[in-house]
């Protein structure tokens, strides 16, 4: 079974973030970064099913010179080869373009039998990627997977909503986007580095993949972000000073915040 | 030439990102309780930190003598760097993979038959077992000749009365075999003839006692062990009859260097510790790091971590060079001693002065640099006192002994 993983290169969540002032966009040169962390659940899923097979599993992402660390983090992990799509043109695309060049890297690489990803990225949180992506491939999509089984020639996943969990099956090929329960992403190893150093990496422009700069980037995009502003610091909490009363205090602070 | 190569930053990254979200949020409650995790010592494994020294075929990933540097073998001085990292966050979990390759798989590595290291290694490499080393006795330390421990010969089978002390990860869940010295006989000058003798765990007659009552380490896996009528087979020699003393000397030098690279993660620790304390902690409505009673001792923590890592990882630099046959011993002797003598030192230093910017704070075990400080002092005493660092380093000087 071949297996392609879309992954993301983003600001680590741990450090400090910004935008670039100049269009709105996300700071992804001046940060530390890092492979999504929602991704390393599909990488670590897609490691599974080819392990208890056969196959081969290749990354793909699209981003700055910088999201060769991201490739190379799941590279270590155990994935087999890697594709970065890398053109300045691409800066600033939104969901829409971001989908249009992934699915022509994935047609490029071949059409493979399965197609993973995070439920979302940890910087742009829009988690849409997956579906446009499953539309522009042709291919059904499953969102949302705590659980996936792989057959001959479908998948069977579980969907767990609020109230009730779904099973869903769908015919190979498909799109499977895969939650932060579906299982514990293993660390790379010493001999995973040592290994990642000789795996084939690919880098790509527009051009190879018959896009053009109009199609893709800030102008290209359907929504605009217009201002961004940081979030005042957090307020010191409140503390409840328990003179006979402190239990009443405290179900009414709750109680005014709907949450009782 | 003063930075380690990419490959050995990749895997120190790797370390510490294991150690920062596996190891940090259990450590204070683990020193509470004194409790060894054993369940985490095969996820080590996983990582590859056993295996750094061990050649493939034993499961590790040390490449055949030959092989170029671009083939990316594990190496000493990646060992080194592991247990850095882990001595940044524990130092008790930084000594258990430091005893577990110095003093569990070396010996086995450097003396044992083809058939031993077949069977002990490739569990011990993938760290699915722990083995010790039992040197120490309750009468007889760095002076091997008071051993009293005895193991005699009889119809193919060892047997070994005696008892041993402070024997790290000898009595944890997953350790397979501790390695013993004992007297095997009488030279022809009076003097006993020591040897080692491989004891599996669980052998009729082998008592783990019940751990020490430690002021540090308290993760750390130590026990007294007694050894009572314990038979083992013939072939359970481990190297020379006669060696058993001389082949533990040689293999202490690896054991300074990384008993170093463990000193060495205590002190940047401090550093870090005492770096962000100053800048938080207000004094008369001022970050204290403003006034230079607490900055200069901070600039001085920073100074004793940079020297530490210097003559850390130049012994082990000089190590790994002389396993290529390009340095001498008497030169790594030399370097290990002085790097064990001085880090050790500095780490004690250091969680004194981390303890005094943090105040009152560093008193109290909320905060790490309370455990570290409780911790550091065994690293001037393990492994060669300092004491007998100075007497190494004097003779290594040919001052006369």
């Amino acid at each position: 079974m071949n297996i392609v993983v879309c992954v993301k290169y983003v600001p680590d969540t741990q450090a400090e973030r910004t935008f670039n002032a100049s269009d709105n966009t996300t700071d992804r040169v001046n940060v530390d970064g890092l492979l999504s962390e929602l991704d390393e659940y599909a990488v670590e899923e897609a490691l599974k099913i080819v392990e208890a097979g056969e196959g081969v599993v290749t990354v793909v992402t699209v981003g700055p010179a910088q999201a060769s660390d991201a490739l190379k983090k799941a590279l270590q992990m155990g994935a087999d080869k890697a594709v970065h799509v890398i053109d300045d043109a691409i800066h600033g695309s939104d969901a829409l373009a971001t989908s249009l060049v992934l699915a022509k890297a994935i047609e490029k690489v071949g059409m493979p039998d399965l197609v993973l990803t995070g439920m979302s990225s940890t910087d742009g949180i829009m988690g849409v990627v997956p579906t446009m992506l499953a539309e522009r491939l042709g291919l059904p999509a499953v969102t949302f997977a705590s659980d996936l089984t792989v057959g001959a020639d479908s998948v069977t996943a579980r969907r767990d909503g609020d109230a009730a969990s779904q099973t869903i099956e769908a015919a190979l090929p498909a799109l499977v986007s895969v939650t932060d329960q579906i299982n514990e992403p293993r660390y790379p190893s010493f001999k995973g580095i040592m290994a990642a150093k000789k795996k084939p990496v690919e880098t790509w422009g527009l051009a190879d993949l018959g896009l053009s700069a109009d199609e893709v980037g800030l102008d290209a995009a359907w929504t605009k972000v217009t201002a961004f502003e940081a979030r005042p610091p957090r307020q010191q909490g409140t503390i409840v000073k328990d003179e006979g009363d402190g239990g009443g205090k405290l179900a009414s602070f709750l109680a005014e915040r709907k949450f009782i | 030439m003063f930075e380690l190569s990419p490959d050995h930053e990749e895997f120190r990254a790797l370390v510490r990102d294991f150690a920062e979200a596996e190891i940090a949020p259990h450590v204070a409650e683990w020193d509470r309780t004194s409790h060894f995790p054993a369940d985490l010592i095969p996820r080590m494994g996983e990582l590859g930190m056993f295996g750094l020294v061990v050649p493939e075929e034993f499961g590790g990933t040390r490449k055949a003598e030959g092989a170029g540097a671009d083939e990316g073998g594990g190496d000493f001085t990646m060992l080194c760097v592991a247990i850095e990292e882990l001595g940044r966050i524990d130092q008790a979990i930084g000594i258990t993979l430091e005893a577990g390759v110095g003093l569990g798989i070396n010996p086995i590595l450097n003396y044992g038959t083809p058939e031993q290291k077949a069977r002990w290694l490739p569990d011990l490499a993938a760290g699915r077992h722990l083995a010790g080393f039992g040197l120490t006795e309750p009468e007889a330390g760095s002076d091997a000749g008071g051993t009293t421990t005895r193991a005699t010969l009889a119809d193919g089978t060892w047997t070994v009365n005696g008892a041993k002390s402070f024997i790290t990860n000898s009595g944890t869940p997953i350790t397979s075999v501790v390695t013993v010295t004992a007297r095997t006989g009488t030279r022809d000058n009076g003097s006993p003839e020591i040897s080692a003798i491989m004891i599996p765990s669980r052998t009729p007659g082998f008592t783990v006692d019940p751990p020490y009552h430690k002021l540090g380490w308290h993760i750390s896996d130590t026990h007294g062990l007694a050894f009572e009528d314990c038979q083992v087979p013939e072939d359970h020699l481990l190297g020379a009859r006669g060696k058993g003393f001389a082949q533990f000397l040689a293999t202490l030098d690896d054991g300074r260097i990384a008993i170093a690279a463990l000193a060495t993660g205590c002190v940047q620790r401090m550093l870090e510790e005492a770096t962000a304390y100053s800048k938080q902690r207000l004094a008369f409505g001022k970050p204290i790091g403003t006034y230079q009673g607490v900055s200069f001792q901070v600039a001085d923590l920073a100074v004793l971590a940079e020297t530490s890592r210097l003559l850390t990882y130049k012994a082990a630099w000089l190590k790994d060079e002389m396993d290529a046959g390009r340095r001498s011993t008497q030169e790594v002797k030399q370097a290990a001693s002085i790097a064990k003598l001085y880090t050790s030192e500095a780490a004690v230093t250091a969680t004194r002065i981390a303890t005094q910017v943090f105040g009152g704070n560093g008193f109290m075990e909320e905060y790490p640099v309370a455990r570290f400080y409780r911790d550091a002092k065994i690293l001037e005493i393990g492994e060669g006192t300092s004491e007998v660092q100075r007497m190494l380093i004097a003779r290594g000087l040919g001052l006369p002994s």
